[in-house]
């Protein structure tokens, strides 16, 4: 590939993955943080209150608010005076916000957002599935999903960049793995400020809040205008596909560190089983695939990091060819017995000439471990698939007989 | 006084619209150096029909129950950037203040913002059909809480709002009415000198909702006054520091409950009187405690 990491050992340290965003986000530079604690999200909003303690935050100002709800809908005032806007939040909080996420994304005001995805009550859990952020999809935030924490620690600055963009400006959430990756230390190299005040240029939107030049903002269209706002909306997500991509480059060429643009590939050219996932559970599939390979099973990873823009075009290229394709979800649609990312993989391939069999997998609801054993039974699964066909289509994984 | 309104004419509220009078002497009261957030409600609805706006300041509308939490992130944010000296005002119904938007605005006042917040409190939701609030005044006949054979209307007192956001240490806390402009710009301008959060919360009869002709909206809210129902005054850290007497011409509530449609049950059905006396004991205790 194209993109080989230079990552100097010297550089790295051992740090909480939860440290590494909000050391990120400082590196930023933001003007407004506000957020309010909910487990696993905490450390990230308690050590940026530790900067903003020992004023390592220039010109910010941390609003402790009284609710997610709260915490989003000030960072719609301050977005739209033109100030960099910054929150963190999981589960219960990012569906109380649901309201203000949308308003967010109508108004076009790119603010960004750690989802330290969890799943959601009842009954209630603090570990990790996708189902909070996937739930939120078509609110009209860009979703990136990381695998790891030097990632999502790189990440924040990407997806400033992305949203900020004059053709864009659509808020994005960048989408960490509770606990397993918010709680962990692991050796990575911290955004480098120097080469971030290169990166990312200061946020200067053209319309914001200004007694000089008044403007008014959130006015009521009625549907002769209604559309219109809605259409472009769409247009910005689809622009926001190449910007994805871009970015992800400009990044690797400033910081020699690249974890995939919409997506990323890993032994893919030849694979008759292509597996499809997002987040940290990539880290497993790979030692998976590493293991079978040795075996010369024909296996490869297609990691989703961008799922909101979906790149479809993008997934489209990859599993062409393949002899079958399983999408790991952790989330669900109820009443649909399926995943998000399978129900629109299989959704984009309608009306295409690619004609290779899906299947779907529900998995680590609730955080429910995942050995690798249990992803080398969905392959066997996938290679019977390949032998006589599809028999189940989507199901749930490791599900416990002997409690229900 | 500015001559030239900063709430442009031709909106699309009702004739003799109690939330665009509000809304008039608020921004004559705080000047154009200000910028302003409205919820949900009927100001947001009639001003601001896309692509047209009343505003010739910079304004917002986000949602009905953040307007507490956009002004506080407009002022942040402000701050932030060093821009010295705007005025951030929220200015909303009593359902946006009172109700949905309470625990907002309660954080916003808990945290100290230095934002001024206008009460526009026209006693109901308006803007979706006149459904009864927790500013409906005792008596009242709402789409949600009629009179009808075995009721009186709502059934509960108006909440005191004033005395709650008292309760978070405001620096200043002021009533007005639209029947006293004067009182209301100076009030309003008072309110945004202060450093800190301010509140203002202006009794504004609503033609429609309270069924009165559209050109006495000034004479029902002066009523409201002089009957004791709606006190005037300033409470200033904490201490009321001043209070419009109605002396001698103080009115009975009758007068004023006789001129909407949304108490005309009282004076109809059996046992109004007795519904009228408890309206008069509110005005009396409001006379006495504020020494009216
Ligand atoms: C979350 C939510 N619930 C309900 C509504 C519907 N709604 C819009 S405005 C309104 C009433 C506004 O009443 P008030 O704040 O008193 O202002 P007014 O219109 O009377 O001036 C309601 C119930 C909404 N927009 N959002
Ligand atoms: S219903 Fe009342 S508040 Fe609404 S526009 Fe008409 S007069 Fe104004």
């Amino acid at each position: 590939m194209a993109h080989e990491m230079k990552m100097d050992k010297k550089n790295m340290v051992v740090v909480e993955g939860s440290y590494a965003v909000a050391h990120a986000v400082k590196t930023c530079r933001p003007n407004v943080i506000s957020a309010y604690p909910i487990t696993p999200q905490t450390h990230i909003v308690e050590d940026l209150s530790k900067f903003m303690a020992d004023g390592e935050i220039p010109n910010c100002e941390y609003i402790n608010v009284e609710s997610e709800f709260s915490a989003l809908s000030a960072l719609v005032g301050s977005s739209a005076v033109g100030a960099r806007s910054y929150s963190a939040t999981t589960s219960q909080g990012l569906e109380l916000m649901h309201e203000v996420l949308f308003n967010v994304a109508g108004m076009r005001l790119p603010i960004i957002m750690t989802v330290a995805n969890r799943a959601v009550s009842a009954p209630i859990n603090i570990w990790n599935d996708h189902q909070d952020s996937i739930s939120q999809r078509d609110t009209g935030w860009i979703q990136l999903y990381a695998e790891n924490t030097q990632e999502i620690s790189d990440m924040t600055a990407q997806a400033f960049k992305i949203s900020e963009d004059r053709d864009i400006m659509m808020p994005s959430m960048t989408c960490m793995d509770g606990f397993i990756l918010s709680h962990v230390y692991e050796p990575l190299v911290l955004l480098e400020q120097d080469i971030t005040d290169e990166f990312l240029p200061p946020f200067r939107p053209e319309r914001i809040l200004d007694p000089k030049n008044p403007m008014t903002f959130g006015a009521f269209a009625d549907p002769h205008f209604y559309t219109e706002f809605r259409y472009q909306q769409e247009r910005a997500m689809q622009n926001s596909l190449k910007k994805i991509e871009d970015v992800a480059n400009e990044f690797y060429d400033m910081y020699g560190r690249y974890f995939g643009g919409l997506i990323d590939e890993y032994q893919t050219e030849d694979a008759d089983i292509i597996i499809m996932a997002m987040g940290s559970i990539i880290g497993t599939i790979k030692d998976v695939i590493d293991h079978l390979r040795e075996k010369n099973v024909k296996i490869g990873l297609l990691k989703v990091r961008a799922f909101r823009p979906f790149p479809a075009q993008a997934i489209m290229n990859v599993i062409k060819d393949a002899k079958v394709v399983v999408v790991l979800d952790k989330n669900i649609s109820l009443g649909m017995n399926a995943g998000a990312l399978f129900i629109e993989t299989k959704s984009v391939l309608y009306n295409t000439d690619i004609d290779v069999p899906v299947i779907g997998y529900m998995i680590g609801q609730g955080g429910r471990d995942i050995p690798m054993s249990t992803i080398e039974k969905i392959i066997s699964d996938a290679e019977e698939v390949m032998r006589s066909g599809i028999k189940i289509e989507s199901q749930f994984t490791d599900l416990k007989e002997e409690l229900l | 006084m500015k001559s030239i309104s900063l709430l442009a004419p031709g909106h699309r509220g009702c004739a003799g619209c109690c939330d665009a009078m509000a809304a008039k002497f608020t921004l004559m009261g705080a000047g154009e150096d200000c910028i302003v957030v409205s919820p949900t409600g009927c100001l947001e609805v009639m001003t601001t029909p896309y692509p047209e706006t009343s505003w010739d300041v910079p304004w917002i509308h986000s949602l009905f129950e953040n307007a507490g939490a956009v002004a506080s992130g407009i002022e942040a944010g402000l701050k932030a950037l060093g821009k010295q000296g705007t005025k951030v005002i929220a200015m909303g119904g009593d359902g946006a203040t009172m109700d949905i938007g309470l625990q907002a605005l309660s954080g916003a006042f808990e945290r100290g913002h230095n934002i001024t917040y206008v009460c526009i409190d026209n006693e109901a939701y308006m803007n979706t059909g006149v459904q009864r609030s927790a500013a409906t005044p005792y008596g009242a006949s709402t789409t949600t809480s009629p009179a009808g054979k075995v009721s009186f209307g709502n059934p509960r007192p108006k909440k005191n709002m004033p005395a709650i956001i008292l309760a978070h240490g405001s620096p200043y806390v002021a009533t007005t009415s639209l029947a006293y402009p004067k009182d209301m710009i100076a009030k309003v301008k008072k309110a945004t000198e202060i450093e800190g959060p301010t509140y203002i919360h202006c009794h504004a009869p609503c033609t429609t909702g309270w069924g009165f002709d559209t050109s006495k909206t000034v004479e029902v809210a002066r009523m409201a006054v002089q009957t004791g129902l709606w006190p005037l005054y300033e409470v200033e850290d904490g201490k009321v520091t001043k209070v419009r007497k109605i002396g001698n011409n103080k009115k009975p509530v009758e007068e004023y409950l006789k001129m909407q449609r949304r108490f005309k049950h009282l004076f109809t059905m059996e046992g109004g009187a007795e519904e009228i006396a408890k309206i008069q004991a509110i005005a009396d205790k409001n006379i006495e405690e504020f020494g009216l």
